[in-house]
Parts: structure tokens; C-alpha cells; sequence
């Protein structure tokens, strides 16, 4: 009884903030409520094969159409699917070794370098006989290639600096980050490998391989438009297997080698965890994933510079993170969903209406202090100059209330 | 042949002498107790034999395989697993996570078998979970599972160490002070799961302990270390009358002389 009640109320809120998002294509707050039905989905009391069912539902068939009615839904919701692959992959270094990474989108830089130079005419510049850019179809083999150039790295960075622990590590890690984007920036002197600062452009975009079936099928393309949907399907489906693939490590025994290493490591190594290796495979995971959203990130934004990966976009990763629950998949998930939300959407849409208000001129009445003109409030009081004050202060006030975040992790009866 | 056997043990960290030529021999089918007063060296014994430090001279052979440098891990994998005097478990994960941690080295399932969710894969995570739960309830811990080991009172904490312990199947259980702060009744019921172990999970146990009546109760022999050196060794009721060892825990009695004269 319970349980279809439960389903008719998820079902009427989906169809009804559907409803409004596709009637007020404009309007951040009927998006919003979109968003929020998967967030509904997961408290509600309901088995499993329901939630995918209607998780599909909304994510493969709701979503799309509203993208065609606002082509920024598309936008926001392939840089929420990065952000949830970014915060997945830190989480298994952070969150499940407990190896503290600041220089995360080091690996990034890598897989969106890795297909840049190759998927440019950059790589023209040092290797003779003008195969560059190499054909869109190059794509897909780049995204198997950036899994293990990722992992590589992963396991590079990892071999020095296995010893340090806790904060000895962070400092590295974030050296690291500084190395890579110093060496992006000026690679391009003597043997233009990265065209330094000025950036990599045009990128190639993945093959619109499924084009001559639509066509078959009498559907007119227009390539413009169908890259957002094609690009939100592709970032889907990363991070599909990178759930899949994080569940599995975590319910195995390299997941609990990890957690037992996060917990007490000498304690750890005594039940017969080989320390080294599972810490050399967790940084090889996590990185592979980074690396592998990278590639689609540089073939998403056509253009990318060394300004894309700065140390406050790893800061940004790993707030996601803890804001979500350290160790948590479901936190993982939802801290990225959360701060990219906020940070594209919430703040944005205060900004916009805050100076909307301005410009109207509008008045306020404060009690004692007499009537305040919002239109003459000085150009210093712009609110857009506030949104990372603001997110600044949703971080403290987390850290202060609810430090373990959202949806930590829990002592879920198993199976 | 003995299941364990160290050579001429020494170990010193910087000015202190903390193990000198320590030599024992443990059998299979024994119960061995190490004994000696605080600072006598018995840790650090235990953490040499599970290759946390390495021995500055010495051999320890194992089933007649040298152990020195190897890894924890790898000496786990031999068949040597311990606990810890200072409860070192791992609080954030539940009781059965805990254990299935002890089994690591005996799953021996694939990267590819786990991403690809094999049926290898189930039956082995199955195999190992139903083990898990075999060890759980050897340690009443019955009913616990799913519940954080940092939530498990003290006593509880030091059975779930032994029943981790024992899921790395060893062939030898190293007990630090297993009895530590629990009381009488507690102690007692410990002595008998000992008992209940060996043979049945392990072929020896060697424990580190100060309460004379578990040690008194469930040693076939004794070994007693002083200042890093070994001062006697025998059956239970040798070593208590062993004026070295009286001499060792009270004192050498001068002031009693003197008090009397």
C-alpha cells in the first residue's frame, strides 16, 4: 500500500516538473525540480529494478526531449556527467585508499592533451606527413588508449611517493598538478608538442557513426544539433560503466583491501593486504577514469588551453567529494551533481536576478534605516562577484554541521 | 621437525637492546605462551616474526622457510597471521568486511573476474562470505555482522581481531595479550575458544600474556623474556618456580634481606 503510493507520487512528480520544464524552457527552477526527481528516486522506498526503470526513464527519454526545448539542459547535464566521472574517480583515491589527492585533474589534463594534440592538426607540428587530425573514428580507440595512458600516469606518480603519508602526499600530489599544467603551458618551445598557453583547436569530435541509419530512416540531421544530445548520451554511458565498475571494485576484495589500507594500514598488511600494489591500483583506477573523461571533455569543448585544469578545478573535484561523503558512491555522485548544479545553475540564476532586481530599481524598505534604491548600489556590490563567496560559505557551514557529508557512507545490510 | 623456529633473534633500535639472541622452537599441536614483564621485548618479538621490523641478525624459519624480509603480507600468505595488543581493527567497515579483510590472500579472484562479475567470481565471494560467517559465530559475534566494528564493545573487538586472525587461515595464530581488560568470566571463555581452535583452524598458537591463570591454564610451554633476552623456558609449572623468572617479576629480594638483618 505503502509502496504504490510511494510510486504514484514519484510518478506525478516526474510528469509534473517535466510538465513545467517543458512549458518554461527558461526557467532554472523547473529544471531544477527535474534534477531533483532522481535525488526523489533514490529515498524512495522501492526495489531496485523499479528505481533503474524509472531512472532510465527520465535520464534516456525525459531529459533528451527537454533538451531540445533549452539546448542548455544538454550543456549542464554532460558537465554534471563529468563532474560525477571526475568526483568518482578522486573518490576511490580519497574516499576508499585514503590517500589525500590534490593534484586530481592532473590526470584530466592528461586524457584531454592525449586527444587534442592527435585529434588536432597540433600534431602536425612534430610529426611529419600531415595524418592530423587523425579521423573522428580515432576517437573511440583514444578513449580505450586514454584508460591506460591514465593508468600509467597513475602508477608513475604512484611509485615515488608511496612512502608519504596524509598531508607528505597531498604536497606531491599537488606538485604533480603544477608539473603537468607548467609543462603543457610550455611545451610548445622547442618542439611544439601542446602549443603552450595560446591552446589546442580544432579538436575532432566523436564520429556521428548512427547518422546514415537515422537517415535510412528518413530523419533530417542537422549535426549541430545533434552533438549535445550525442555528446549527453556519450558521457551517459562513461559513467554507466564507471559505477559499474566502482561497485564491483568496492563489493570485491580490492575494495576492502582498500578500505582495510584507509583504515590501519600496518593492520592491513598483517591480514596479508600487499599494500603497494592495491595503493598503485587505486591511483591507476582513479587516474584511468580521469583520463578517459578528459577525452571527452576536449572533444566536447573543441577548444581547450592549459586554463581548463588549474590546482582549483582539483580543489573543486575534491570539495565534491567530501561535500558528497567521503567513501560513498551514491555521495560521490551526488556532491558532483550538487556543486556543478550550484555553481552553473543556483548561483548563476541568483546573479541574474539579483541584478535584474537592480536594474528594475527596485526599492526595499528597512525598518529604522529608511527606503535603500537597489539601483544605487555601488558596481562592488555586483552579486555575480559573489558566487564562490557564496559557495565558500556553503562549504564552511557543511564542514561545521554535517562533516561527514551528505550521504555518507553506510552499514547497509547485505545481500 | 617444528612448525616455527627462530635462531639468535636480536633487534635494536638506536640505544636500546630490544631483543638479544632470543632462540625458540614452537610445535605444531602446542599452545605457547610469552611471558615477561613490561618492556620485556614480547611486541617486539611478535612484530620481527611478522616482518613489520626486520631482524638485525637471526633466522626465523617457517614449515624450513626463512622468513627474514619478508613482508607482512607475504608472511600471511605463508601461514603466520596475528592480533594486535592495541586493537587495530578496522572501525569504519562492518564485522564481516573485517574478517572477509583476513581472507585476502586465500581469494584469488582477478581483476578481469571482478570487473566482468564472473560466476567464478559469486561463487568465490559466496564461499568466502559463508566462512566469514562460520568464524563469526566460532567468536559470538553471531548476529553482528552488518554493524561497524567500531561499535562492538572491547571484548567484542578482541574476539572479531581473533576471528580476522583466523580467516587468513593460518598455521600459526599470534595472540598479543588476547585477555587484556576483560574480566574473570570473559577470560575463561577465551581460554576455551583457544582450545576449541587449535587443531581444528590452527596447528600452534603463541600468545603474549599477562594474566598468570590464561597463561598457567592453556600453555603446553612458557618462554620468558627479560630485557630482550630469553631467561627460561618449560613447562607451566617449571617456569614459575624458576628463581630467574621470580627474580625477573618481584625484584631480587635484597630489601627483604636487608630488612631482616
Amino acid at each position: 500500500m505503502n509502496r504504490s503510493l510511494a510510486l504514484i507520487g514519484l510518478s506525478l512528480y516526474i510528469a509534473g516538473s517535466c510538465v513545467l520544464a517543458y512549458f518554461f524552457p527558461q526557467s532554472v527552477l523547473a529544471f531544477l525540480l527535474v534534477e531533483g526527481s532522481l535525488l526523489l528516486l533514490y529515498y524512495t522506498p522501492v526495489s531496485g529494478r523499479v528505481k533503474s526503470f524509472f531512472a532510465a526513464l527520465v535520464l534516456l527519454v525525459l531529459l533528451p526531449i527537454l533538451g531540445f526545448t533549452n539546448a542548455y539542459y544538454f550543456e549542464i547535464a554532460i558537465q554534471i556527467g563529468i563532474f560525477v566521472a571526475l568526483a568518482l574517480g578522486l573518490n576511490i583515491v580519497v574516499g576508499f585508499v585514503g590517500l589525500l589527492n590534490l593534484g586530481f585533474v592532473a590526470f584530466y589534463a592528461i586524457g584531454a592533451y592525449l586527444w587534442a594534440v592527435f585529434g588536432s592538426p597540433q600534431a602536425n607540428q612534430f610529426i611529419a606527413g600531415g595524418w592530423f587530425p587523425l579521423s573522428p573514428n580515432w576517437f573511440f580507440v583514444f578513449l580505450i588508449l586514454s584508460i591506460a595512458v591514465g593508468a600509467l600516469t597513475g602508477i608513475l606518480l604512484g611509485l615515488p611517493v608511496l612512502r608519504l603519508r596524509g598531508d607528505y602526499l597531498a604536497i606531491v600530489t599537488l606538485g604533480f598538478a603544477e608539473v603537468v599544467r607548467a609543462l603543457v603551458n610550455n611545451l610548445d618551445k622547442p618542439i611544439n608538442l601542446t602549443n603552450g598557453p595560446k591552446g589546442i583547436a580544432p579538436i575532432s569530435k566523436p564520429p556521428l557513426f548512427f547518422k546514415p541509419v537515422l537517415e535510412f530512416f528518413g530523419v533530417q540531421v542537422v549535426d549541430a544539433a545533434l552533438y549535445p544530445l550525442y555528446f549527453y548520451f556519450l558521457v551517459l554511458l562513461l559513467v554507466f560503466v564507471i559505477i559499474l565498475v566502482t561497485r564491483r571494485l568496492e563489493n570485491s576484495r580490492v575494495g576492502r583491501a582498500w578500505k582495510a589500507i584507509r583504515e590501519d594500514e600496518i593492520a592491513a598488511s598483517a591480514m596479508g593486504v600487499p599494500v603497494v600494489r592495491m595503493k598503485l591500483l587505486g591511483f591507476a583506477v582513479g587516474a584511468s577514469f580521469a583520463s578517459a573523461v578528459g577525452v571527452l571533455f576536449a572533444a566536447k569543448q573543441v577548444f581547450i588551453n592549459p586554463e581548463s585544469f588549474t590546482f582549483m578545478e582539483s580543489i573543486g573535484v575534491l570539495a565534491m567529494v567530501i561535500l558528497g561523503g567521503m567513501g560513498s558512491v551514491p555521495g560521490a555522485i551526488l556532491g558532483a551533481t550538487g556543486v556543478t548544479i550550484l555553481n552553473l545553475q543556483l548561483l548563476k540564476g541568483l546573479s541574474l536576478w539579483l541584478n535584474g532586481l537592480r536594474q528594475s530599481g527596485a526599492v526595499l524598505s528597512i525598518p529604522l534605516l529608511g527606503d535603500l534604491s537597489l539601483a544605487n548600489l555601488p558596481a562592488q556590490f555586483e552579486p555575480a562577484k559573489y558566487e564562490r563567496m557564496v559557495f565558500g560559505l556553503i562549504l564552511i557551514v557543511m564542514m561545521i554541521f554535517r562533516p561527514q557529508g551528505i550521504l555518507p557512507p553506510t552499514q547497509e545490510p547485505k545481500k | 621437525m617444528a612448525l616455527l623456529e627462530l635462531r639468535d633473534i636480536s633487534k635494536r633500535f638506536g640505544g636500546l637492546q630490544a631483543l638479544s639472541l632470543v632462540s625458540m622452537k614452537i610445535e605444531e599441536g602446542m599452545i605457547a605462551s610469552l611471558i615477561g614483564p613490561n618492556g620485556a621485548g614480547k611486541t617486539t618479538l611478535f612484530n620481527t616474526l611478522t616482518g613489520i621490523y626486520r631482524p638485525d641478525q637471526g633466522e626465523i624459519r617457517f614449515k624450513d622457510r626463512s622468513l627474514v624480509g619478508l613482508k607482512p603480507e607475504s608472511i600471511t600468505g605463508a601461514g603466520i597471521s596475528r592480533t594486535f595488543q592495541n586493537i587495530r581493527l578496522f572501525s569504519h567497515m562492518s564485522v564481516l568486511d573485517n574478517v572477509l579483510v583476513g581472507m585476502h590472500t586465500r581469494l584469488d579472484t582477478s581483476l578481469v573476474d571482478i570487473f566482468l562479475a564472473t560466476k567464478g567470481f559469486y561463487a568465490r565471494e559466496k564461499a568466502a562470505r559463508t566462512r566469514a560467517e562460520e568464524l563469526i559465530e566460532l567468536t559470538g559475534l553471531r548476529g553482528r555482522e552488518n554493524e561497524w566494528a567500531q561499535q562492538l564493545s572491547y571484548g567484542e573487538q578482541r574476539r572479531l581481531e581473533i576471528a580476522r586472525a583466523l580467516a587468513a587461515a593460518p598455521q600459526l595464530l599470534l595472540l598479543d595479550e588476547p585477555t587484556a581488560g576483560m574480566n574473570a568470566s570473559e577470560a575463561q571463555s577465551l581460554m576455551r575458544l583457544f582450545r576449541d581452535v587449535m587443531g581444528r583452524y590452527v596447528k600452534a598458537i603463541l600468545l603474549i600474556e599477562h594474566n598468570m591463570r590464561v597463561v598457567m591454564g592453556v600453555s603446553h610451554r612458557v618462554h620468558v623474556l627479560d630485557y630482550g633476552e630469553k631467561i627460561a623456558e618449560g613447562v607451566p609449572d617449571e617456569v614459575r618456580r624458576d628463581p630467574r623468572v621470580i627474580e625477573a617479576y618481584l625484584g631480587t629480594g635484597d630489601w627483604l634481606k636487608n630488612a631482616r638483618s
